[in-house]
């Protein structure tokens, strides 16, 4: 499988848990994983190839100007860390199943999960840093949309925005830093900067560079000081902290660390940077873990403090360091999870994770108590079990490790970090499952079923696995692992017994030394609790606050709410930009002549320059404003008769007429007088905007009339490919429906789109509500006329109808080769069915009306589409038309265009979106009370002629 | 011709854009039909005026005008249309939520007159 495809995956996926949540909870997980799975596969199989030292490619060009490629490549880091997220994945979104309760929409939350699996896959398999960045910053977006799933609970809402902030912030520092690095490289993918170490280091630009990817990096994996969010983010549900928080996203600054290892470790800089500020975070986050009493608080400290444990061995910039980092990673993401999960059962059953309200578990979850257990020693460093394995080399390495001329900080300093963690490993186990038996849990607890164990027992086995038998399990992984970060062959030998070496005493000495601390839990505890320390939720509201202020400050100045200073500030801008550009270019004086004016064009003219005159000055009275709103409509419709274009002439009358039914039908329920509100100041002030608007726009088309086109056109190419390539001599239709068909294909889209709009607004207006009220309540604001289908009219639309229909056939027919097409087809059979409606009633038209508007908008874009598509099965490209000329008998030769079938859904998007439009007025009239006529006229004649001869 | 035809554009347009500058949703609305007729003027007129030459393909060709301009304004006016109903009803519904079609969010201006109610 092309690893492409293996990053796309997930976020093809992504369309399918939220619509097969309609199939039930089952079926939405079971997609889910099908989709991990199939991904996860497509990584194994190419796994055997990485093992052996291979480097697997797959590359697409896709925006090569900017040095912009989608490549993506497979070596063993990210063959470890893809196999972690989906292999974690997979487990994660069986737990997910049933720790999400009914009332959690599970289809938004599988959705969100794969968006973040496609992004965090993407990171660890890109060849290009820019692609890089982009799936980071994906990181950062789909995360903030899991950490904040509960959206009701305030903690879920500011936690997500803090880890938004601070991962973005990150992001953002990372984008200069890599842009630097490409630059100093001269190329933007991964695998050429890699192969300049003495490059980069020896440029100016290494130290910014380096500082700027650390802050990305150490954002995003929780580094001190960056660590505040990780605990805060915890407010999400608990899959999404066993997956973002213990295996993955933190995960990826260490990636980050681990990819850049080869060419940005070794140095100094790297060094005192990256192994002090792990040193720090590892040990204190372990400090404060060590007195959390929520469950997850505590595993979250304990992450940061790991994640601490990670950096500082890639910090140390050794080869022998990065592979137990590696290692660490792998025992790390199965403990962790384990745990993770684990809580979150703890707080599913007994509904609560304060330790302080637990205790005594043990004979109640034996299963959960056993699964904690092996993953909690696991943590702690105790053997045989894996975290002791990577515990151990870690402390060996520090013994190594010379700080400041200094041979014993490091190793002192990390053994006291691997007390704490071993205090709160065994706090975990001793005052959550130990003790009595209480009787005031919040709910009585008990083991889940095996849905929900099931994942995190998983990882349990394979924490005992990787701890008994090491080098069988995951000997080979570490080795093209670290050889991969390393860049070159790692020497991997992971053992439990190394002799009597330093190490081993310090981790004797963290064992018990934590074991006391346990100990001394309750003086300690109140120590820490009467010891003031900063609270980082209120520094970092303290540090936004002014930001808020300031932005909401401009907000409100600028963003006060009214529309019309927007768009007056909108139109000077515009006028600016124009008059400056007007300004600041050359010009010469037209070279084209005047046509001549004739007379009826001139008449014309004052028509519509009347007209327009009096609405700008009449416009309060509404319906004289629609009066002249028409008159302008259909002098502009004549201007396009005279000015050789029948076509929109034929569109501009029809929507014309539409437009004035629909807003005449509006006004109904509309005031009918515009009341004055501005001063008079006020008014002309935008006066003097609107003149200078017209003055500007009119110059500039004279401008450009008087002048000939700067470029050839390339309406002279539509012009001699019309016919033999189109196969119709009316150019603008064949342009609609062949040159130009995909852009038709988007507008009837958004035409029929428009249309199902109005229909939803419709629906909830009428749904209940303010708007339904008023309309129950709703007095006409005006008589009635006492016939309201007058029988002239009622005769007339019923005589006309089947003309029209007609005239609507043979425009549509005659629309390829002279004036006509689906649009105006479509608009004129639109407009003969609403005089029905109009003349003959709601009631009566809607009775004989048994075609669905919605499915009318539906078959026309399926119709236009499949007619695309249907070139493909010709292997032509979409929309290709092809045409031919026939002879029945009988018949004049003619012609069939496979143009015409896309015309047709052109045809019945339009009459679809046209009638819906209209009809959800009436449906609005009917909810004011407008009796729905069934028979069509006020008055029955034949009822009144037998009752008088009875 | 084309002096009628950019006059007749700028008038248009300044009302329009004079229209939209009003405080409630209908004169909004005409404003930008009246806008719309404009713009697809404006976009009409830049494949120049031809007069008695249209874009049907004929034997004898005397000249065409611009068939591109043409296919781009047509669609423009059905796309206007969809659009107009769009917001004629959001201008509906916003009125019958809320008892009055006063657009925008910000504090009232007074003018010098009395002051008439909108319903």
């Amino acid at each position: 499988m092309s690893l492409a495809l293996i990053a796309a995956l997930p976020f093809l996926g992504a369309l399918l848990p939220g619509l097969l949540i309609r199939a039930g909870r089952n079926a939405c997980a079971t997609v889910t994983g099908l989709v991990t799975a199939f991904a996860l596969l497509g990584v194994l199989l190419h796994a055997p190839a990485v093992m052996r030292g291979e480097v697997v490619t797959a590359r697409l060009e896709w925006l090569p100007a900017l040095g912009l490629n989608a490549n993506f490549f497979l070596d063993g880091l990210g063959l470890l860390f893809a196999g972690l997220i989906l292999g974690i994945g997979l487990l994660i979104i069986l737990y997910a199943r049933f720790y999400l309760s009914t009332k959690d929409p599970m289809g938004q939350f599988y959705t969100y999960l794969l968006l973040f699996q496609g992004a965090m896959v993407g990171i660890v398999l890109s060849d290009n840093i820019l692609l890089l960045l982009i799936f980071w910053e994906l990181t950062s977006l789909s995360s903030f949309l899991l950490i904040g799933f509960w959206k009701h609970l305030p903690e879920g809402r500011q936690g997500a925005r803090m880890a938004l902030t601070v991962t973005g912030a990150g992001g953002l520092a990372m984008i200069a830093g890599m842009l630097i690095l490409g630059n100093i490289v001269g190329s933007y993918d991964l695998t050429v900067i890699l192969q300049n170490k003495e490059l980069i280091q020896g440029s100016d630009w290494y130290l910014p560079a380096l500082v700027l990817i650390l802050i990305g990096a150490f954002t995003k994996s929780a580094q001190f000081p960056f660590h505040f969010w990780l605990p805060h983010a915890m407010a999400a549900p608990t899959p999404v902290s066993a997956y973002l928080h213990s295996a993955t996203m933190v995960k990826a600054g260490l990636f980050l660390m681990a990819r850049m290892w080869p060419v940005l470790a070794g140095t100094p800089e790297w060094f005192y940077i990256v192994a002090t500020t792990g040193l720090i975070t590892m040990i204190m986050a372990a400090k404060i873990a060590f007195f959390k009493d929520d469950l997850k608080a505590l595993l979250a400290f304990s992450t940061v403090s790991h994640l601490g444990l990670i950096t500082m061995l890639l910090g140390f910039g050794t080869a022998e360091a990065a592979t137990v980092a590696v290692f660490h990673i792998i025992n790390h993401a199965t403990f962790k999870a384990a745990l993770f999960m684990s809580a979150g059962i703890v707080d599913h059953e007994a509904h609560t994770r304060d330790i302080k309200r637990l205790g005594g578990l043990r004979h109640l979850m034996p299963i959960t108590f056993t699964i904690v257990c092996v993953a909690a020693l696991s943590m702690a460093g105790i053997p045989p079990l894996n975290g002791f394995l990577s515990k151990e080399m870690m402390l060996e390495e520090t013994v190594h490790t010379v700080w400041l001329g200094n041979h014993w900080v490091m190793p002192a300093l990390a053994t006291l970090g691997a007390m704490f963690s071993v205090a709160y490993s065994f706090r975990l186990i001793a005052h959550t499952f130990l003790g009595p038996v209480r009787t005031d849990y919040p709910s009585k607890p008990h083991d889940p079923g095996f849905g929900m164990w099931a994942a995190p027992a998983i990882l349990a086995v394979l924490v005992v696995a990787i701890g008994v038998m090491p080098m069988t399990m995951v000997g080979d992984l570490v080795r093209t692992t670290a050889s991969a970060v390393i860049g070159g062959e790692a020497e991997v030998y992971i053992s439990h017994w190394h002799g009597f070496v330093p190490a081993l005493w310090l981790s004797v000495f963290a064992v018990g030394s934590g074991f006391v601390l346990l100990g001394l839990h309750r003086p300690f505890e109140a120590m820490w609790l009467s010891t003031p320390r900063p609270e980082a939720k209120a520094i970092f509201d303290a540090i936004l606050e002014p930001f808020a202020m300031a932005a909401q400050a401009i907000t409100d100045r600028l963003h006060d709410g009214s529309l019309a200073r927007y768009l007056a500030v909108a139109t000077l801008a515009i006028l600016a930009v124009g008059y400056y550009a007007f300004e600041s270019g050359v010009h010469s004086s037209g070279t084209r002549t005047l046509t001549i004016i004739e007379p009826v064009a001139a008449v014309g003219w004052l028509l519509l320059i009347g007209a327009t005159a009096s609405l700008f000055n009449y416009h309060r009275n509404r319906l004289l404003a629609l009066v002249l709103v028409g008159v302008i409509g259909l002098m502009v419709s004549v201007g396009f008769v005279y000015l050789s274009a029948p076509d929109l002439a034929l569109t501009q009358i029809s929507v014309e007429v539409a437009t004035v039914m629909l807003l005449l039908l509006a006004l109904n329920f509309l005031p009918k007088d515009s009341p004055v509100e501005s001063t008079a100041g006020r008014r002309g002030r935008d006066g003097m905007i609107a003149a200078a608007a017209g003055i500007g726009i009119g110059a500039l088309i004279y401008a450009l009339m008087m002048r000939d086109f700067a470029f050839p056109t390339i309406a002279d190419y539509h012009l001699a490919n019309s016919k033999p390539g189109g196969g119709g001599t009316n150019v603008v239709n064949v342009i609609l429906v062949d040159f130009r068909g995909y852009d038709t294909f988007g507008e009837i889209t958004v035409l029929g789109i428009a249309g199902l709009v109005i229909f939803a607004l419709v629906e909830g207006l009428l749904r209940g509500g303010a708007a339904n009220d008023r309309l129950l309540a709703w007095v006409p604001d005006q008589k009635r006329a006492g016939d309201r289908h007058p029988l002239m009219l009622v005769v007339a639309t019923r005589m006309i109808l089947p003309i029209a229909l007609m005239v609507g056939v043979y425009i549509f027919l005659r629309g390829h080769n002279e004036p006509g097409g689906g649009f105006i087809a479509g608009l004129v059979v639109a407009i003969a069915t609403i005089m029905q409606y109009m003349a003959s009633g709601f009631g009566w038209a809607a009775a004989r009306q048994r075609i669905d508007y919605h499915a009318l908008i539906g078959w026309g874009v399926t119709i236009a589409g499949l007619c695309g598509i249907g070139s493909w099965f010709a292997a032509r490209p979409f929309m290709t038309s092809s045409f031919g000329y026939f002879k029945l008998p009988f018949i004049e030769k003619f012609e069939l265009a496979t143009a015409a079938i896309f015309d047709l859904g052109v045809f019945l998007t339009v009459v679809g979106a046209v009638m819906l439009a209209l009809a959800s007025i009436s449906r609005i009239a009917i909810r004011a009370g407008e009796t729905v006529n069934i028979e069509p006229y006020d008055i029955q004649p034949d009822e009144e002629q037998t009752e008088g001869a009875r | 011709m084309e002096l009628l035809v950019a006059s007749a554009v700028g008038l248009m347009t300044a009302c329009g854009v004079y229209l939209i500058l009003r405080k409630r949703t209908f004169p909004v609305i005409v404003g930008l039909a009246m806008l719309s007729y404009a713009v697809n003027v404006f976009i009409f007129a830049s494949g120049r005026l031809a007069i008695g030459l249209p874009a049907i393909i004929t034997k004898h060709p005397e000249g065409y005008t611009d068939p591109l301009t043409q296919a781009l304004v047509l669609t423009a006016i059905v796309i206007s249309f969809g659009m107009t109903a769009l917001i004629v009803m959001m201008a509906l519904g916003a009125f019958l939520e809320t008892g009055d079609d006063y657009i925008g969010m910000e504090e009232r201006e007074q003018p010098a007159g009395p002051k008439e109610g909108a319903e």
